[in-house]
């Protein structure tokens, strides 16, 4: 296949796929009908017949939470877990943008089919086509549901609901209240949540982390939990397990995400023979606050919204120390706008965090260490005045300033891209069932259809889209369609389960070595963002892979964990999920090393135009990469599953 | 610049706790107060002694997680701030800062700085929702919301729930809180037909929790990082007296 090529003009059935592990189970027709058809031949399990059956939800973020109600309110016993004190604090609250939904309330010319195709073509044709066309087409029941919960969208004067546009897009289909878009959708499904638990029908444990997965005869049966106020360890039983555990950007140690956001979950359930989706798929964010010292613990995120006023400029000469203010015009380089005329300053995500790689690179960079470029307003303010850029950006000046010291009416702000999102995640087939049977992986936690680039305000989309409406039918048709056999805690599985995470806690304590489990994680951070970072090559990916493991085993020799088992322990909670940090980094170095070619946010350095753009592979990479794991430090067995693209056609994306 | 701290260690809520102090050396005017405490966390941690534990996890304003009495003020008493948005250039050279836990009956201190606030959970599993299945919706846009209702909404919705306004009042009061979310929903056309149960159930299990009761002080909302409003309260105490009109209980 090569980039013009057409393609098969039929969807090929399940049958034809080449892996036998890895049946997508995309249903057969064309794209528009696929999911209406797939619902009405899905096996149904009757009213009364629920309350038989138990599910297990890890997670309580927008995915996890709106599953967990909506199974809940059908009827099934739920049990939901989170590491957090309460479900509403799961990183989904910090969202800041918006959530998109094919409304076309504009009259824009939006449809199903637009968002479908944009979500693709933003993913740089490394999604499938049936997921993403069933996300655009449920994207709007979202909006419904979410207005009926009493989500305080923004509204017009006539007091419709307001829409605003977003990257990589050219119609206004996303939704938002105000910059705090991911709270109020997820205080919707978390009361929503709450509800449920009122009457009973979800148990909710809170301060509880899952640190294994439990397989039956093939079939995921239940998870082996830590209390993280009494260490006490315990097994959960249930007739499937959905885990919707978030994003691995920490495995950066720095990144836009919460401090707690971790791997484990669905890192223990790869060991435990799910397989891993596109490891290597990562998303850098060209507009955060620059790192400020050693002391950094995580960056922020300056809203992409920003770029619509501002322009990114550096100094034309390297080493340039003047402040920003005695550096003529033209000495400037408006680097992004000499370069994308067309899109200038709102070139898309990946493209603006490689450009301002490039120019720091160059030795251009502003700010402590060289590593920033400035957003500068002063042009915008002089065109609108102040009060203008005062309501469209108040309180992320306000944000920045609070943050930096420094003030942006005056000063032109520091900008830098950091990880942002993991578009790879646990593969799953049409039915977001992994290749463990019983075993559902739902928003940021799945390999996702962003492909290799996600579109701005569609991971809300995509969580919600799983956990309300998606997950709820293909789980039933799993419940429905298996004989369960009965079994219990005292099952051997459980007890070996058990055991390992205890060892594996009492090793952790027992290491008492001579560094802090942070000194590990910044250290592996460092080599992720060096190789596996923003640009990566042969050479660099070759030599991660020899320092990674190393740093594994001094991590376990060396690391030093205080306190007891027995009551809260932060630092052995973050001991557990960083040991697990280092063996994900190393998938993903793996995968970045195997993915000879340039896509969306994965940039291979050999894979560039003169220009220095991306250059994607379409005859040989056309696929999902899927790793099985097969033991620590041996190879990983790739398993690929072919994409197919009928309905938008390959092209190389250009924003010249 | 260096730092004297006197803070709050307590091994668990059985235990008693006690104020311990310790230096913060090299400390940076760009760091967080949070940032701050890594640093000594770590130092303590490299002579085998337990960190210090407390909450957080956004670090941006968001999650509500983080929490912490600072030299007497929740979240250290600069407007519209979470402990984990101050920010190290407001102290100097020298400076002696206290760090305590939310103190609050119905916040049992959990660890050091950690105290469990699950009872806001379950104040709103008490009726701080509406009711509507995943299915039910009908278009978004059929039922109109006036701008100012929902601007006035979305104000009140803004609470991440973090327990300052609790940890502020000196009756230990969990009315911000509830009535934030009483005047969130009740704003909205969607809120109206359980607005009137919602508020009795809500109170009730706040009494419930042993939270105190208001005396209209104003603190709660002079510490409350996303500025909610005292109004929120008169509003709650009229949809009450409304309810027991109505004879709704
Ligand atoms: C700063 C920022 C801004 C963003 N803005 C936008 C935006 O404007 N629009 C948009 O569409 N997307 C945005 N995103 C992306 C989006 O917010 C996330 O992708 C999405 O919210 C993830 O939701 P989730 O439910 O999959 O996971 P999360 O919200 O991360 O929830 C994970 C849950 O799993 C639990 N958990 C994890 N592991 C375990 C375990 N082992 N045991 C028990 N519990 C566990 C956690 O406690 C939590 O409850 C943004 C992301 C960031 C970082
Ligand atoms: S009302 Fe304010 S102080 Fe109280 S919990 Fe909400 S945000 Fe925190
Ligand atoms: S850590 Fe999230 S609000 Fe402070």
């Amino acid at each position: 296949m090569t980039t013009t090529d057409t393609r098969p003009t039929t969807v090929r059935p399940a049958t034809e796929y080449l892996d036998p592990k890895l049946n997508s189970k995309i249903p057969e027709g064309p794209i528009e009908r696929k999911w209406e058809r797939h619902k009405f031949e899905m096996k149904l399990v009757s009213p009364t017949n629920r309350r038989r059956y138990t599910i297990i939800v890890v997670g309580s973020g927008l995915a996890g939470a709106s599953a967990a109600a909506t199974l809940a309110e059908a009827g099934y016993n739920v049990k939901c877990y989170t590491y957090h004190d309460s479900p509403r604090r799961a990183h989904s609250i910090a969202a800041q943008g918006g959530i998109n939904a094919a409304k076309n309330y504009r009259n824009d010319g939006d449809s199903v089919f637009r968002l479908f195709y944009d979500t693709v073509k933003g993913g740089d044709f490394r999604a499938r086509e049936a997921n993403v066309y069933r996300l655009a087409e449920v994207s709007m029941a979202i909006i419904d549901q979410c207005v009926a919960q009493g989500v305080p969208f923004a509204r017009e004067y006539s007091g419709y609901l307001d829409n605003r546009s977003f990257g990589g897009a050219q119609v206004a289909r996303t939704f938002y209240a105000r910059g705090q878009t991911g709270q109020q959708l997820l205080l919707g499904a978390y009361q929503a949540l709450s509800r449920q638990i009122g009457l009973g029908q979800v148990k909710m444990f809170s301060r509880t982390e899952m640190l294994d997965l439990v397989v039956i005869d093939g079939r995921a049966r239940g998870i082996v939990t830590r209390d993280m106020v009494t260490g006490k360890i315990e097994s959960h039983v249930a007739d499937a397990v959905v885990l919707a555990t978030g994003g691995y950007s920490n495995v950066f140690y720095l990144s836009t995400n919460a401090k707690a956001s971790n791997a484990t979950a669905i890192w223990r359930a790869y060991r435990r023979g799910a397989f891993f989706g596109n490891p290597c798929f990562t998303q850098i964010h060209p507009t955060c606050i620059p790192v400020s010292g050693d002391h950094q613990s995580k960056l922020t995120l300056m809203s992409e919204s920003l770029r619509n006023d501002g322009r990114v400029w550096v100094p034309k000469t390297p080493g340039d120390k003047r402040p920003p203010s005695s550096i003529p015009e033209d000495e400037r380089d408006y680097y992004l706008e000499r370069k994308y005329p067309s899109f200038g300053n709102l070139a898309p995500r990946d493209i603006a965090s490689r450009a301002a790689k490039q120019v720091c690179d160059e030795g251009r960079g502003v700010g402590p260490g060289g590593l920033g470029v400035y957003l500068d307003f002063s042009d915008a303010i002089k065109r609108l005045g102040r009060k203008v850029i005062e309501e469209r950006y108040g309180n992320l000046f306000e944000m920045y300033e609070r943050i930096t010291g420094e003030n942006p009416y005056e000063t032109p702000m520091r900008i830098y891209p950091a990880v942002h999102y993991t578009m790879g995640g646990l593969w799953v087939d049409y039915n977001l069932m992994s290749t463990i049977p019983g075993l559902f992986v739902i928003g940021e936690a799945n390999f996702s259809d962003h492909g290799a680039n996600r579109l701005g305000a569609s991971a809300l989309m995509q969580g919600l889209a799983d956990g309300y409406f998606i997950l709820p039918y293909t789980i039933a048709d799993y419940l429905a369609s298996t004989k369960f056999t009965k079994v219990d805690t005292t099952h051997i599985a459980f007890r070996e389960a058990e055991a390992e995470v205890t060892d594996r806690i009492k090793r952790l304590l027992n290491t008492k070595g001579t560094r802090t489990v942070d000194m590990f994680h910044r250290e592996l951070g460092k080599i992720m963002w060096d190789y596996c970072g923003m640009a990566r090559n042969e050479a660099g990916l070759k030599h991660a892979l020899e320092v990674i493991p190393e740093l594994r085993e001094r991590f376990w020799r060396e690391v030093k964990v205080p306190g007891e088992g027995n009551d809260i322990n932060q630092e052995l909670e973050k001991a557990g999920r960083v040991a697990d940090f280092m063996e994900l980094a190393e998938l993903m170095c793996i995968d970045a090393l195997h993915r000879n070619e340039s896509c969306g946010g994965h940039f291979r350095e050999e894979h560039q135009t003169e220009e220095g753009e991306a250059k994607r592979d379409d005859e040989n990479f056309a696929y999902v990469a899927a790793w099985e794991f097969t033991g620590l430090g041996t190879k990983p067995v790739l398993h690929k599953e072919p994409l197919y693209f009928e309905y938008v056609k390959p092209t190389i994306r250009s924003y010249k | 610049m260096n730092l004297t701290l006197h803070v709050w260690r307590q091994k668990n809520a059985q235990s008693e706790g006690r104020f311990v102090t310790y230096q913060a050396k090299n400390i940076i005017p760009d760091m967080s107060f949070l940032e701050m405490l890594d640093v000594v966390n770590q130092e303590l941690i490299l002579k085998g002694e337990e960190p210090i534990a407390f909450e957080h996890d956004c670090r941006e304003g968001i999650c509500g997680s983080c929490g912490m009495v600072i030299n007497g003020y929740p979240h250290g008493g600069h407007r519209g701030t979470t402990t984990c948005q101050l920010h190290m250039r407001h102290f100097k050279d020298g400076d002696v800062i206290t760090i305590e836990p939310w103190r609050a009956r119905a916040f049992p201190v959990l660890k050091d700085l950690i105290v469990d606030r699950s009872a806001f959970d379950r104040i709103i599993q008490a009726g701080g929702f509406i009711s509507a299945n995943t299915g039910v919706a009908q278009d978004a846009n059929t039922v109109l919301v006036p701008k100012q209702n929902a601007e006035a909404a979305m104000d009140a919705a803004a609470c991440i729930g973090c327990g300052a306004c609790v940890a502020a009042c000196p009756n230990a009061s969990a009315m911000l809180f509830t009535a934030a979310k009483i005047t969130h929903l009740g704003l909205l056309p969607q809120g109206q037909p359980e607005r009137y149960t919602r508020v009795v159930r809500m109170v009730e299990q706040m009494d419930r929790e042993g939270f105190g009761g208001c005396t209209n002080i104003g603190e709660c909302s002079a510490a409350c990082p996303k500025e909610i409003p005292l109004s929120v309260i008169a509003r709650m105490n009229r949809d009450l007296l409304v309810a027991k009109l109505k004879g709704v209980n």
